[in-house]
């Protein structure tokens, strides 16, 4: 099966790594796997702020770049999402609307495509220790994966997995909310980890680059004993 | 405009939200029992979501056709021999409501629970007119005993107060003596509130539901206290927003259903009022005068517009109760009486954006709000929406962050500058790279890292790695 990468801005300029695990992990799955060159991010700054005119353009650009695709994999569940609402922001609009509609059809999160095309929720991955799983709020409640990362990570041999209490609230990240509503993001994040330790897992898992760089920023900066990891990460570790 | 509340600026309303300890305390402890009682009773009602949907659709249809609704409801309220009055404004609504008290010589008016009167200023205008107004809901009964602390939730006035807190006030201000148990504070004030029932003259409630085929009103308490508002004094006012109005008795039994659930976790409130104009010969009690004020104050204005989803609104507070955000900072960081993420919605569009402008920013649009809307309001989508009308068509925001989007939308659009500087990213943040991390940025990434590390972007690009190891072959 032939899966075209959407690799969102965040994972290839920060997270290479979460890349790499996402494309050898789909390849050990039996996948081919292609890199449009052309891609660049799906919009969701400048939208979510209010810019949607620029926006628009980053959209349109990713519509005519994803195109030819038939699966199109992203290991991000709110950058899958926003590929997802690109036919409701070009309602209307005679030339964009039914390419978006087309780009959105085949569009999937990764764990999503895992389980539900793939249909595989033993990828044989191993990690040993204790981990616990943050929610990201755009992949379940607007693109409405719940389960599918529960499935995978049940079967990663040696990892025992915690639930992490309030785990339907928001981590505090929101993008440029992160920054622009400082204060109120740090006592959104700082009371996630709070959560997070009372699990005392060694790991903390999510799907998402946004959240996981805001987590992740926090509990470095407090010095906490808790790796943070994606999800694809944990299901390409098989040694 | 009459819903403001304080003239701090966001921000430091903000601090002080989030000094709040106590505030947060009981903030937060309120939010988890109000979450885990509304899923328990959502999923007694099963299939939530098509009571959802239905809820939806009876709210849609009726703002559709206001203007039929409203004229039925005038009619059958007048048949019945009682007054209606449409207020264009705050100001209007609350004159006419002062013209009445002072015809009647009012001295004493008491009050159940209600929002509209809040937005209307109402206490303020009667009080400076000589009458003495008394809250009769537990919750605002202990804001107006609290030197008129203002409201901090729609549903629960008094959320951000603990019972220590209200002990103390019950102590300065009503000579109490007991302690901070909640039915001790309950029978206290209930004691103290009896008499003045028995000696209003006007009774002023707010509406849930006005039902348009028979020209009644419905109120939904947990105190029973609107009862002997409307009973007991000659003259009974009724103040809604013009939007709050249902077709038929059976339409408001779901959305009754659907707010009872939604607020308090419950299949009913203790309490539901329902009242058709004045006491009719054959009735025991009632008032002999009935007057209904409908309040536009600035609602017609959200009809036709994209905003008109925030009109479906029952005032439940589900969104509240789920608000990350609501949760650090309380309902006083908004500024406004109408707190949370109905708040942050509404609060612009009766308001301004002069006022309420950070409002529409206070989210990380998660979309908790959204999904616990019994009415399925898109409340993350018209926060969006606001977000948007601020950037494009009021121009209000700051211009680096404008010239930083034009460059997004750029560099986005195009594959040459996207590479471009991502490939520069890594030199360009070499000064402020230690162990792969930046822990004090430039520009942009200074509010980033005064909280959090940030990290340094990668020497190889997942595309540089993809396109090389696919020269070299490296692939199965
Ligand atoms: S917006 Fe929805 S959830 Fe919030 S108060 Fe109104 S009806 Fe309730």
């Amino acid at each position: 099966m032939k899966v075209t990468l959407f690799i969102t801005c965040l994972v290839d300029l920060f997270h290479t790594n979460v890349g790499k695990s996402t494309v050898e992990l789909l390849e050990r799955l039996g996948c081919e796997v292609e890199f449009p060159d052309a891609q660049t991010c799906c919009g969701q700054p400048a939208y979510n702020s209010g810019y949607v005119k620029e926006a628009k353009e980053a959209m349109k650009h990713m519509i005519r770049t994803f195109e030819h695709a038939e699966y199109i994999v992203a290991p991000s569940g709110s950058c899958a999402t926003m590929f997802k609402e690109y036919p409701q922001i070009f309602r209307g609009d005679r030339e964009w609307e039914a390419k978006a509609k087309a780009l959105a059809a085949k569009t999937y999160e990764l764990t999503q495509f895992l389980v539900e095309v793939l249909k595989v929720e033993n990828v044989g991955a191993k990690l040993q220790g204790k981990a616990t799983y943050h929610t990201s709020c755009h992949m379940t409640r607007l693109l409405g994966v719940k389960e599918a990362p529960f499935k995978l990570l049940k079967h990663v041999e040696g990892l025992e997995m915690v639930p992490l209490p309030n785990a339907h609230t928001c981590c505090g990240f929101g993008g440029t909310f992160s920054v622009k509503m400082g204060d109120i993001s740090e006592q959104m994040v700082d009371e996630k980890i709070q959560h997070i330790e009372e699990t005392e897992a060694d790991y903390l898992i999510a799907a998402d680059c946004g959240c996981l760089m805001n987590i992740k920023g926090r509990i470095e900066r407090a010095q906490k004993p808790i790796q943070v990891m994606h999800i694809a990460e944990v299901l390409n570790r098989h040694e | 405009m009459s819903m403001k509340i304080g003239e701090e600026p966001f921000h430091a309303r903000v601090k002080s939200g989030i000094d709040n300890s106590f505030m947060r305390g009981a903030v937060a402890g309120a939010q988890e029992r109000l979450h885990a009682r509304r899923l328990k009773a959502a999923a007694e009602l099963g299939n939530w979501e098509e009571w959802r949907a239905l809820g939806e659709e009876i709210r849609q249809h009726t703002l559709a056709n206001l203007d039929f609704y409203l004229f039925q409801l005038s009619e059958n309220v007048a048949k019945r021999g009682g007054h209606v009055f449409f207020a264009q404004t705050a100001e209007e609504a609350s004159q006419y409501i002062l013209d009445v008290a002072m015809e009647k010589q009012a001295k004493k008016i008491v009050k159940s629970k209600s929002m509209v009167t809040e937005e209307i200023q109402l206490n303020a205008v009667l009080e400076k007119a000589g009458c003495e107004v008394i809250e009769t809901d537990l919750g605002e009964y202990i804001l107006q005993m609290d030197d008129h602390d203002p409201p901090s939730h729609i549903v629960a006035p008094a959320l951000h107060k603990n019972k220590e807190q209200i002990r103390d006030v019950f102590r300065q201000k009503l000579a109490y003596d007991k302690t901070e148990k909640p039915e001790e504070l309950a029978l206290h004030a209930r004691q103290t509130l009896r008499r003045e029932y028995l000696s209003a003259d006007i009774g002023i409630t707010g509406c849930n539901f006005a039902i348009a085929e028979s020209g009644s009103i419905t109120l939904v308490t947990n105190e029973g206290n609107a009862d002997l508002v409307t009973a007991l004094p000659k003259t009974q006012i009724t103040v809604m927003g013009m939007e709050r109005i249902v077709p038929t008795f059976a339409e408001m039994e779901v959305l009754v259903s659907l707010l009872t659930r939604s607020a308090v976790g419950q299949k009913l409130t203790s309490y539901i009022t329902v009242l058709t104009g004045p006491r009719h010969l054959e009735e025991v009690d009632g008032p002999e005068e009935f007057h209904l004020v409908i309040v536009d104050n600035g609602r017609s204005n959200i009809l036709g517009t994209e905003f008109q989803p925030v009109l479906q609104c029952i005032r439940c507070a589900a969104c509240v109760n789920v608000c990350p955000v609501y949760r650090h900072i309380g309902g006083h960081s908004y500024g406004s009486i109408y707190s949370g993420p109905i708040g942050a919605v509404l609060s612009p569009l009766l308001g301004g954006y002069d006022d309420y402008k950070e409002l529409p920013y206070a989210s990380t649009l998660c979309a908790a709000c959204t999904e616990a809307c019994p009415v399925k309001i898109p409340l993350h989508e018209l926060l969006h929406k606001h977000r948007q009308v601020i950037v494009e068509q009021e121009g209000r925001a700051p211009i680096s962050e404008k010239l930083a989007m034009k460059a997004f939308g750029l560099g986005a659009a195009s594959t040459t500058f996207y590479k471009l500087g991502s490939k520069m990213a890594p030199s360009v943040l070499n000064p402020f790279t230690t162990n792969e991390r930046i822990s004090k940025g430039p520009g942009p990434l200074k509010a980033w890292t005064a909280i959090r590390e940030f990290p340094a972007p990668e020497k190889e690009r997942f595309r540089d790695w993809f396109h090389h190891r696919k020269k070299a072959g490296d692939q199965p």
